[in-house]
């Protein structure tokens, strides 16, 4: 049990009264995370015991992937987490901007690598299912261009958060640009489409996607959310070890105020 | 079983795909459970240091 | 506008008082592009055939180069919480920087294309379409660098950070450049290119002042 100071209890000072700002006071958002746990945990475990049963065992092989469209079960979820993982990063910024709301930046710190490594995955998992497919371990096209440009914000967005001597300069520079990084990426991926359309080559067109058989579609959704549920299990615990840190900083802070004094 | 695990011969491409997504995974539940760990075990050393503290400023 | 006239004329005069150190973009981005036949070999057709691509990337990179100063002099002489504090708003200073910045960049980059074109053995068409790129992109260079600039001052190894930050949100103006080369060339669709290279240009005047406003504001909370 980690040591609650005697105003943990109180209302966080100076925080508007809303919805949101219930959970400003992070020993009620604690609170809430250990209720929620258990359930996510559970929904995580089945979906994803169930998704590896169809996605591996008992579903169709593709007319011309044959067997490695199995892959795909793994990858396009984590391209999913990637950009949700994003979105997340963003969303908190704004919130932190915007409301000022105290918990805000530490959900974009704590999403920010657990989005990274999605982004990895897909980008591993799409290499792997490009070399039996296309031919070849890499392929500029579109989609996975888009997600190496992807996993170099969030790059930027975890060192800028490092960067500086006090973490309150690191949250806010980080916050802006999270933003400017999602009204980007409309126009970064709409950008490297057209670089996509423009150099071409004959062999190689859409691909990647398989015509869904329906019988796909069951274990991709179920991986899908099993995925979903891991990155928010990831996120809760990420939180909490952000939220632990911030409270060893506050000590050591207040330590070396004490030695001062005296 | 044998022919599980061959996966029409894709093997080497299935089998490491689901090990790296299984592996990104593990590791950031791992770092991240070692980094709370360590935080706390941080929070309650110096909580203790700040309840030793405490009689010697009473007394001045 | 006073503002913006007023930072735009002092950045330039302290970019002369520091005479030589203006220009260093520009030899940086020559002296780049010389790399490249040393590097690739002068094989003929191949280096017309990248020389678009090249000089894009190393437009970006030069700009880079400058931005990284772009406010961390005004900040660590104190000019920077004057100018929060002013009553000139802060997205005109930050336009007035950003403009400085692009005339000792990205005007002589424009500038030098055409010599460099020809270094290359680029096409007469690809060169128009080069320099036509570079002024529609550099600016947009600027503006977005800017953002980054805003972002990192006073960070831990700030250059790198910079490059680091400001690089993928380049890459749509990048395309665009080098797919106007491109255009110039074969004689499609470089309207297109220019149009949508001057539709991100008006998108970064509208936007990229008032982030880094925004990121400039933080620093002082």
């Amino acid at each position: 049990m980690t040591a609650s100071t005697p105003s943990s209890e109180q209302p966080v000072p100076g925080v508007r009264g809303s919805a949101l700002h219930r959970f400003a006071n992070p020993a009620r958002f604690l609170r809430l995370a250990r209720a929620v746990q258990p359930w996510l945990l559970a929904v995580t475990l089945v979906s994803l015991l169930a998704g590896l049963y169809f996605g591996l065992v008992a579903s169709p092989i593709d007319y011309q992937q044959k067997d490695t469209v199995r892959i795909m079960y793994v990858h396009v979820p984590a391209a999913w987490m990637a950009m949700f993982g994003y979105s997340t990063l963003a969303i908190a910024s704004a919130v932190g901007l915007i409301w000022k709301h105290p918990l805000a930046d530490l959900a974009g710190k704590a999403a920010a690598p657990i989005g990274a490594g999605f982004t990895i995955i897909a980008l591993a998992t799409g290499s792997l299912w490009g070399k039996p497919t296309w031919g070849t371990w890499w392929v500029w096209d579109a989609r996975l261009t888009s997600v190496v440009v992807l996993l170099f914000l969030y790059l930027g967005y975890i060192a800028l958060w490092n960067a500086f001597e006090q973490p309150q300069r690191g949250a806010k520079a980080a916050a802006v640009l999270a933003l400017v990084g999602i009204v980007n990426l409309p126009i970064i991926k709409f950008s490297v489409d057209w670089w996509n359309t423009l150099h071409q080559p004959a062999s190689i067109s859409r691909i990647g996607t398989p015509a869904i058989d329906p019988a796909m579609l069951t274990p991709l959704l179920l991986m899908a959310v099993a995925y979903l549920g891991l990155f928010l299990l990831l996120l809760l615990l990420r939180m909490r070890v952000e939220l632990a840190e911030r409270r060893v900083a506050a000590l050591q802070l207040s330590r070396s105020r004490a030695g001062e004094s005296r | 079983m044998a022919e599980f695990f061959a996966m029409g011969g894709y093997a080497a491409y299935i089998w490491p795909a689901y090990g790296i997504a299984a592996g990104v995974i593990i590791g950031l539940f791992v770092w991240s459970w070692r980094g709370l760990a360590r935080a706390e075990r941080a929070e309650a050393a110096l909580g203790r240091r700040e309840r030793r503290r405490v009689p010697k400023v009473e007394r001045t | 506008m006073s503002g913006f006239f007023a930072i735009l004329g002092r950045d330039l005069r302290l970019a002369r008082v520091e005479s030589g150190g203006a220009l260093l973009a520009v030899q940086f981005f020559a002296l780049g592009i010389l790399l490249f036949p040393l590097g690739l070999g002068p094989e003929p057709g191949m280096l017309s055939r990248l020389g678009g691509g090249l000089l894009a990337v190393m437009a970006l990179l030069a700009t880079l180069l400058a931005l990284d100063r772009l406010f961390q002099q005004d900040h660590d002489d104190g000019t920077l919480d004057l100018l929060r504090t002013s009553p000139a708003p802060l997205w005109s200073v930050v336009l007035g920087k950003a403009l400085a910045h692009w005339l000792l960049t990205g005007g002589p980059m424009i500038v030098t294309a055409p010599l460099l074109g020809v270094l290359l053995q680029m096409s007469w068409p690809a060169i128009g379409g080069l320099c036509a790129a570079l002024a529609l992109g550099t600016p947009t260079l600027s503006l977005v660098g800017a953002i980054g600039a805003s972002l990192t001052i006073g960070a831990r190894r700030g250059g790198v950070l910079l490059a680091l930050l400001v690089l993928p949100l380049y890459i749509p103006v990048l395309i665009f450049m080098s797919g106007t080369v491109t255009a110039a060339e074969t004689g499609l669709a470089f309207g297109a290119h220019v149009s949508i290279l001057g539709a991100i240009l008006l998108l970064s005047l509208v936007l990229a002042p008032w982030a880094s406003a925004v990121a400039l504001r933080q620093i002082g909370e």
